[in-house]
């Protein structure tokens, strides 16, 4: 294992469990942008600088971004005053359970000698791979950011008040 | 006169052939670094100036004219003051994240200029594939260092003023990348480099093919310092820090030089969101007409960013702050669809090269003038004008 | 260990971590941050794949990661807007007191 990777996989993991058992929520969120920094790390070191940029782009400038604006409108940013846990013992069980599966596998698996170099990231090629062999694939991402751009505003609409002016009008 | 051109990068190799070679990578990233770290916190420091005596003359009074000559040594004295104050951090505040705010909001502009070519020869850190995706990407790691400021200093100011910025950079983001993306699909190339070196096409002898010279550039060249305004939280978009109504906004709470640094970042992501205008749609590091060619590149940059700070400090003396629904309401009934429109003209562009040049620019013109006018139209019906009477 | 086992145990560490958030927490928005997480650890495990496998030129790795972070912006778009709808109504987000979801 090299230092680097150390470091990185320390930083994923430590951001990862302080995200999900902070006691303050937006700790919560920034821990998580932490994580997925991390992440974008390993994406790079892995030679996917395209990939790496995107999951910084996407994850941290917009996600964390929105998730800690969610914990700001619903308004329990500082209200600390619980139990964290919903059943503790049993879900940390089966997260346990889970990983030493996975674990397991992976250790008993033994892949062939990895290649030497690392394989090129070309963005040219991706695109056209993107709009020749995963035309419709992309086209359904496309409908579905559409339609999660749409519904997330009509969903997100406060309710209409009898009485109230019309949501799109601007008050005089 | 290629020796003017290229002062800065022989410079820059004279002084690498002095160590060993193992030292070289290493050497050339200092230096590059430290190039930077010295020329665009100076720039900032002397925008500041000029902005306030530019601001003041436009108010019809003098501005800061005691420190230096003609007061030009007015940052000197302010950074002085700035450092020389207490550091106060309030008692409700989260001390950790407070702490880490100023950072992560000054650390992506600087990281910015890494890719943003300043001349001919003259970019720290050249990535073929993904340069301006790079650029993109610091611009908004901001976000969160707006978020951490307002959220961790606990107080109702910071939070609406980090609330309203929060709202606002997410919504001109979109704009703003989408304009910039016409770019890159007629240009075929993510760096940024290429990108400048495409647009060195020269047209009738004289005139430079620079993208603002197309119709779908001339367009994104709009929407896109438009967003960029937005994105600086520059006036008219100033609603974060309005002083007037939330007293500083997200930094509310920061004294001394981190207050100092919060400026800072401030200027830094205007300069490197111009410097992307810049490379995108203005020709970059490239002269208006070929016969200006010996003016060195470097010095076509900056100008050209100075020209484009006047502008900014012209329309922050002229233009009066938006109201947070029309801001968003101009973010997404205005620039997202005209930027959506303008997508489709680049792609008109592209496949009707073979046509007549003036063709395609009326078909572009019109393309863009038709929705354009519909929703000025549109806005101006549902904005009637205010009439203001005085009591007297 | 080789690389590829390194990255998938990472992968798989992060996992569970992100399951044992989602299982645990009773914040909607603190479930919506595991779920996050596991999409991320399955990103990762495409990548690893991708970079170590065979036939890396085919870049299927890639891709599917590019499609799930589509997927994934998508899905924390309309679950904080869920969470904002349900809020707004109930006055709560945690998870064990919203019961009912008719209108």
């Amino acid at each position: 294992m090299t230092l680097p990777f150390a470091l990185l996989a320390g930083l994923i993991l430590g951001g990862a469990i302080a995200a999900v058992s902070a006691r303050n929520r937006v700790h919560s969120g920034l821990f998580l942008a932490a994580s997925l920094v991390g992440l974008a790390l390993v994406f790079l070191r892995l030679g996917a600088e395209f990939l790496g940029f995107i999951q910084i782009l996407v994850y941290v400038g917009a996600v964390a971004v929105l998730i800690v604006f969610a914990i700001l409108l619903t308004r329990d940013a500082d209200s600390p005053r619980e139990r964290i846990a919903n059943a503790p013992v049993s879900g940390i069980l089966i997260a346990l359970a889970l990983f030493a599966l996975l674990a397991w596998g992976v250790l008993l698996w033994n892949p062939g000698p990895p290649p030497a170099a690392i394989p090129a990231l070309p963005v040219k090629a991706l695109g056209d791979r993107l709009l020749r062999d995963y035309v419709l694939p992309l086209q359904a991402v496309g409908l579905l950011l559409t339609a999660a751009l749409i519904g997330a505003a009509v969903i997100a609409l406060p309710p209409p008040r009898p009485g109230a002016p019309d949501a799109g009008e601007p008050k005089r | 006169m290629d020796s003017l051109d290229q002062i800065f990068v022989l410079a820059k190799q004279a002084l690498l052939g002095l160590l060993p070679v193992a030292w070289q990578p290493w050497a050339s990233a200092v230096i590059s670094v430290g190039a930077i770290l010295a020329v665009f916190p100076l720039l900032f420091a002397l925008t500041t100036v000029v902005e306030r005596k530019a601001l003041g003359r436009m108010q019809n009074r003098p501005g800061p004219n005691r420190v230096g000559p003609w007061g030009f040594l007015q940052f000197a004295a302010d950074g002085i003051k700035s450092l020389t104050k207490e550091d106060i951090v309030p008692r409700a505040a989260d001390p950790v994240v407070h702490f880490l705010a100023p950072l992560v909001v000054v650390l992506p502009p600087i990281l910015a200029f890494a890719v943003l070519p300043v001349g001919r020869n003259m970019v720290a850190l050249e990535l073929p594939e993904t340069g301006l995706l790079f650029f993109l990407m610091v611009g908004t790691a901001v976000e969160l260092g707006v978020f951490m400021a307002g959220w961790s200093s606990h107080n109702k100011y910071s939070l609406l003023g980090a609330m309203r910025a929060l709202a606002q950079l997410l919504s001109y983001e979109l704009p703003l990348i989408l304009s910039a993306l016409a770019v890159v699909m007629l240009s075929g190339s993510l760096s940024l480099t290429a990108l400048v070196e495409r647009q060195s096409a020269v047209h009738g002898g004289f005139l430079v093919g620079w993208n603002v010279f197309t119709p779908w550039g001339a367009a994104g060249a709009l929407l896109f310092f438009t967003a960029a305004l937005a994105e600086a939280n520059r006036s008219p978009f100033d609603l974060p820090e309005a002083e007037s109504e939330i007293v500083a906004g997200y930094f509310t709470e920061y004294s001394g030089f981190k207050f100092a640094l919060f400026f800072l970042g401030e200027y830094l992501g205007l300069f490197a969101i111009s410097g992307l205008g810049i490379t995108l749609f203005l020709g970059g590091w490239l002269p208006p007409f070929s016969f200006l060619g010996w003016v060195p590149s470097w010095l076509w940059f900056f100008g050209k960013l100075g020209a484009l700070m006047m502008i900014f400090i012209w329309l922050r003396g002229t233009l009066p702050r938006l109201r947070m629904d029309q801001l968003m309401q101009f973010a997404w009934q205005f620039l997202l669809p005209m930027s959506l429109v303008n997508l489709l003209v680049a792609g008109l562009w592209h496949f009707t090269a073979a046509w007549p040049l003036a063709l395609r620019w009326l078909l572009g013109a019109a393309l863009l003038a038709g929705p354009w006018t519909l929703y000025a139209r549109q806005f101006a019906a549902r904005h009637p004008r205010r009439i203001y009477r005085y009591v007297t | 260990m080789s690389p590829l086992k390194l990255h998938l145990l990472l992968a798989a560490a992060l996992f569970a971590v992100g399951l044992a958030g989602a299982l645990t927490r009773r914040h909607a928005i603190l479930v919506l941050i595991g779920i996050e997480l596991m999409l991320n650890a399955a990103n990762l495990n495409l990548l690893a794949f991708w970079r170590y496998g065979p036939n890396p030129e085919a870049l299927n790795g890639p891709l599917f990661v590019l499609f799930t972070i589509a997927v994934a912006a998508a899905e924390a778009a309309v679950g904080l807007a869920l969470i904002i709808a349900i809020h707004r109504r109930y006055r709560t987000t945690r998870i064990e007191e919203i019961r009912r979801l008719h209108g």
